[in-house]
């Protein structure tokens, strides 16, 4: 018996080191090659890694942010200056923390210089730091939690924060709406959404409007949420607070509608995408409130070139996450540019020479909105949520 | 040496072996570490090896030992960390030694898992089979939903603990003074940790687990939690207490998860309930199954050969959980598969031959 | 007025649970095996139900087809989901469970979280990760006491399809000889094997039946709950398989009550208790249950023989 599990674990072990072994050997072939293109045709091609969710649940952030990148930095190349990137495979991290970390020292190992990433707070949390310690230039595109950036010099955020947009949209509803009966419905295992949700509920307390029911739910009640409608209709709300991501909203708008309830739907940044969403009946989504950056239908040309790319490339349309890194990868273009750091440095001086120009670069980008982003030194950007509102199918400012 | 080596029992050297081959382990990887061998994603996992490893073991106790299905064991691994780094974070100032700290909340994560074990197996134990399994899965939500409404913050007065059980709680109800730090913010789980887990730490735990454990199941506890496994009714004839064997097998179990749990909690700066949701039990049980049911040094092999599996497929990128998947598949059809089996030991009696003639000899 | 618009959303999300929960204890009283990959056939008939009825409206019926077409191409959609599901699930007997018949259960649990994870990943390669709309079969709403209630047509939908198939499950393993020979192989393998049944067979029936079923089930919680990802059906499978224990697990009326008690369970304690422990409070009621009753609520107590 001991013998038989002996063997076979044996077997199963030799196919894992084999395995191991192939990735070691492919690995160190890539460096090679890698170093070998860099002595024979330029020594200017950085290095950058991208961290996200490529499988599982947030999957559809992390390959529109891998893919959005892959595009930024072929155009960037195609534009033959003295800056190149190379992009390293993205790593998947499923959306958590100890996956991050082992993707982070997987792309380490593999050279990086600078890190797109990671995509959702949750495993940045944990990544973050050791980017700081390692002394890595990190720019996130779409990790808005404050905890990203607190303490982290190293880490710049293109989206903007949780608390941000919490207080923005409660500002933004106390002056546009009149005595609205507030319900909230928000991911109570998401620390975009928990963020976003304690400063809304902080500010609106602040200016005395009133909350009449505040639901929650997690990862595993994500599917329905006819229970949270059915009380928030009961409690008289008017006004549904919804600081989520679109695919549940997509949800709590068709149920919503199965029952017949209809207040005012106001959402966040994440809410955006939902008129792209595959299958989702848009005329649901009539006279939704959101703040976003970033619109896909947008008519200006960089949002249209992007889009039309994406698409040739891809297939669907790219979300705001997309956006961001697209901007994130620009903003290195810049920064780089302004720092005049090149590929032969170490990742640590490339990135003290990055910290020191970025709270003095601009840029302008898909989710500027036409505007000029800037950074403060503790790396987060100066973007303001901007409400729009659907109608026809299209977002118009309100 | 050679006849105290042959009046040995073959388990006690197979359990020997398990020792020396884990400090062999250690001291190859550290001398690697020293001349600079080992890349950073190997030092990367170094502690969580160890933290699985040793989740493994405990685990292989209750379900190879015990004999009871448990899918709920990441819930005390979540104890453990939570109370780990609560210990560590809030001894901060009062030991300033990192390794002092690290043990402390090692055993204040024991300690916590073990109670929470206790309060579990005492009702869990009744029952059988497969609504074992699911109550302990039960339990293992549970233990999620209820750190999810945990806020803990510390300041000089002390601890600051309050249950968010309605969402309308959050850390300023703790009332912290300006130098408090807050450890636990429910959902949002234990931010900015310090990261004091070190791979010498997590092999003395290794160590430590393999050393009860193996202890455990060699002495007459161990003895007579395997005829319970084997035939419950039979060992209650002939005097044995069931519930007090299954309930200590089952605390030692939790505990060492809790240890575990622990030195996991202290290696990331970010920690969430979230983490250790039932998808991570059955993580740890596909380790438990695939090294062998009761196999201890088989857990430790296959918790450490399938922790790297998924990292090592990272050249496949998009098909990376997919080759996983695959390889989990013919893994379990290769070494449970009559035919498959029987090909095996074909080939292990032409090479074992002079072996078992010694062994008959004996 | 509410408390009966809570009750309705747990019956019907409790009758999805319900069909799941079918599947799971089928499969269960016959193989004594628990197939964690249940979930994932779901999520495939969601897709093949989402991509048919794109394509039959995309290319098949013209612009503004009649209610009639619709209907038709709604239904065609629902039996290619069980075809397709029915295929997967013999396939996933033949290749991975059937050379385990005789290896421990443990064994076959892990084969099935292995059949599980390939599942979910090549769903993702496949269909992308993107989730998709599903548009509900049907949609509206029934409106009662002056618009007080209301009722989405979907609900009764799923109400309706769980009590056929629950009534249509207990004739045929009653009534039917291929029932009774699914009786008589989990009851006892080998002796139903000296009576001439054809034990294999009749376990892979047993994988196809559980699978249409499945099918039916991903286009009713599509429907209900129209977002569609890959790891859809892994949650409501967990919570199904819980569905089944509770009502006493290889029992078809068990896993009936089950899921019906659950749904109902997980809907007022949210509603009245609080969002964030409405798992807690449900596992809760499950333990306390199993601890009063063992083998669950309708499950047989086997007395151990010496």
């Amino acid at each position: 018996m001991m013998k038989k599990k002996l063997l076979a674990l044996l077997t199963a072990s030799v196919m894992v080191l084999s395995l191991a072994a192939c990735g070691g050997d492919s690995g160190t072939t890539d460096d090679t090659s890698g170093t070998d293109d860099s002595t024979e045709t330029t020594a200017t091609a950085f290095k950058i890694g991208v961290i996200g969710p490529l499988t599982g649940d947030a999957a559809i952030y992390g390959t529109c942010v891998a893919n959005s990148t892959q595009i930024a930095v072929e155009e960037i190349n195609a534009l033959g200056g003295d800056i190149q990137f190379e992009l390293l495979t993205p790593a998947d991290d499923v959306n958590d923390a100890e996956t991050s970390v082992n993707a982070y020292n997987n792309l380490m190992d593999q050279g990086m210089q600078l890190l797109v990433g990671t995509v959702t707070t949750q495993p940045g949390l944990s990544v973050f730091p050791l980017t700081n310690e390692d002394r890595l230039f990190t720019i996130t595109p779409s990790a808005s939690g404050d905890d990203c950036i607190e303490g982290n010099d190293t880490v710049f955020q293109v989206c903007f924060t949780d608390s941000n947009q919490g207080m923005r949209s409660a500002q933004y509803i106390d002056e546009n709406f009149e005595d609205p009966q507030i319900a909230i419905i928000y991911k109570n295992d998401d620390q975009y959404s928990i963020g976003i949700h304690d400063n809304f509920v902080a500010e609106a307390e602040s200016r005395g409007m009133s909350i009449v029911y505040e639901g929650t739910f997690n990862n595993s009640s994500a599917t329905d949420f006819n229970v949270q409608l059915t009380a928030a209709q009961a409690a008289g709300a008017d006004l549904l607070f919804l600081p989520i991501y679109y695919s549940p909203a997509s949800i709590i708008l068709t149920q919503a509608n199965a029952m017949g309830y209809a207040p005012t739907f106001f959402g966040v940044d994440g809410m955006d995408g939902i008129l792209t969403a595959k299958g989702f009946d848009a005329s649901l989504a009539e006279g939704v409130y959101l703040l976003t950056p970033f619109a896909a239908d947008a008519e200006d040309e960089l949002t249209q070139n992007f889009v039309t790319t994406y698409q040739e490339q891809y297939g669907e349309i790219p979300n705001q996450f997309g956006a961001d890194a697209y901007d994130a990868v620009y903003t290195l273009y810049a920064a780089i540019q302004a720092a005049g750091v090149t590929a032969d440095m170490s990742a640590a001086d490339i990135c003290e020479a990055l910290i020191e120009v970025m709270p003095t670069i601009s840029v302008t980008g898909l989710t500027s909105a036409g505007a000029e982003m800037t950074w403060d030194s503790n790396g987060a950007v100066s973007k303001d949520p901007t409400a729009v509102v659907i109608r026809d199918g299209a977002y118009v400012t309100p | 040496m050679r006849q105290y080596l042959k009046s040995m029992k073959t388990v006690t050297k197979v359990d020997f072996a398990t020792y020396l081959g884990v400090i062999l382990a250690f001291i190859i990887v550290t001398v690697c570490q020293s001349m600079g061998l080992l890349n950073r994603s190997m030092t990367g996992m170094l502690v969580p090896i160890c933290c699985y490893v040793c989740m493994a073991v405990s685990l292989n106790l209750t379900v190879g030992i015990l004999g009871e299905l448990s899918l709920g064991h990441a819930g005390f691994m979540s104890v453990g960390a939570f109370s780990g780094i609560v210990t560590a974070m809030s001894l901060q100032s009062a030991i300033p030694n990192d390794l002092v700290r690290m043990i402390l909340a090692l055993i204040v994560g024991a300690f916590f898992a073990a109670v929470v074990g206790f309060i579990v197996g005492i009702p869990v134990l009744r029952l059988r089979g497969d609504y074992l399994a699911i109550v302990t899965l039960a339990f293992g939500e549970i233990i999620k939903d209820l750190i999810n409404c945990l806020l803990v913050g510390w300041d000089e007065n002390g601890l600051h603990i309050a249950l968010n059980l309605d969402g309308t709680k959050s850390m300023s109800s703790l009332g912290l003074t300006e130098n408090g730090i807050e450890i636990i913010k429910g959902a949002q789980g234990a931010t900015g940790n310090a990261r004091i887990a070190t791979f010498t730490v997590g092999f003395v735990l290794v160590m430590i687990t393999l050393i009860v454990v193996l202890n455990l199941v060699r002495s007459r506890t161990g003895r007579a939690v395997m005829a319970i496994r084997d035939n419950r009714i039979a060992a209650e004839s002939v005097g044995l207490n069931v519930t007090k064997y299954k309930l200590t097998a089952f605390v030692v179990s939790t505990a060492l998860a809790g240890a575990a749990g622990a030195l996991f909690g202290l290696n990331y700066s970010n920690v969430t309930a979230a983490q250790f949701d039932f998808n991570t039990s059955i993580l740890v049980l596909v380790y438990v199954v695939l090294g062998g049911l009761g196999n201890i040094w088989g857990s430790v092999v296959a918790a450490t050969v399938l922790y790297i599996l998924p990292e090592a497929l990272r050249q496949f990128s998009d098909y990376r959980m997919l080759v996983y998947a695959i390889v989990l598949i013919l893994v379990m059809l290769a070494t449970n598969n009559p035919t498959f089996k029987a090909i095996f030991s074909r080939l292990r009696r032409k090479d074992d031959l002079p072996d078992t003639a010694g062994k008959e000899a004996q | 007025m509410e408390f009966l618009s809570y009750l309705v959303t747990g019956i019907s999300l409790g009758s999805i649970y319900a069909i799941i929960a079918l599947g799971y204890t089928m499969v269960y009283g016959i193989a004594k095996m628990l197939n964690f990959a249940h979930g994932d056939v779901i999520m495939v008939g969601g897709y093949v139900a989402f991509y048919a009825t794109s394509f039959a409206t995309g290319s098949l019926l013209g612009e503004d087809p009649s209610d009639g077409a619709v209907l038709l191409a709604t239904l065609g959609s629902v039996l290619l989901a069980m075809l397709v599901c029915t295929a997967l699930g013999v396939v996933i007997e033949g290749l991975a469970y059937k050379p385990l018949r005789s290896a421990p259960s443990l064994a076959v649990l892990i084969t099935a979280i292995g059949v599980s994870y390939f599942l979910q990943n090549a769903a993702q390669l496949i269909f992308g990760a993107a989730p998709k709309n599903f548009t509900p079969v049907v949609s509206g709403q029934l409106t009662l006491f002056g618009g007080q209630l209301r009722i989405s047509y979907i609900a009764l939908l799923t109400v309706a399809t769980c009590l056929v198939i629950m009534a249509a499950l207990t004739t045929f393993i009653n009534k039917s000889k291929l029932g009774k020979a699914m009786r008589a192989c989990s009851e006892d393998k080998g002796a139903a094997q000296l009576m001439g049944i054809n034990v294999n067979g009749t376990i892979s029936m047993t994988f196809a039946i559980g699978s249409a079923l499945a099918a039916i089930a991903g286009v009713l919680l599509c429907s209900y709950s129209p977002l569609l990802q890959p790891t859809t059906g892994s949650m409501p499978g967990i919570k199904a398989f819980t569905a089944a224990v509770f009502g006493g697990i290889g029992s078809v009326p068990g896993a009936f009550l089950g899921g019906l008690l659950l749904g109902i369970i997980e809907s007022l304690a949210q509603a009245y208790i609080s969002t964030q422990l409405s798992n807690t409070i449900m596992f809760a009621v499950l333990i306390v249950v199993l601890l009063v009753k063992p083998a669950g609520l309708l499950g047989k107590y086997v007395p151990e023989k010496v």
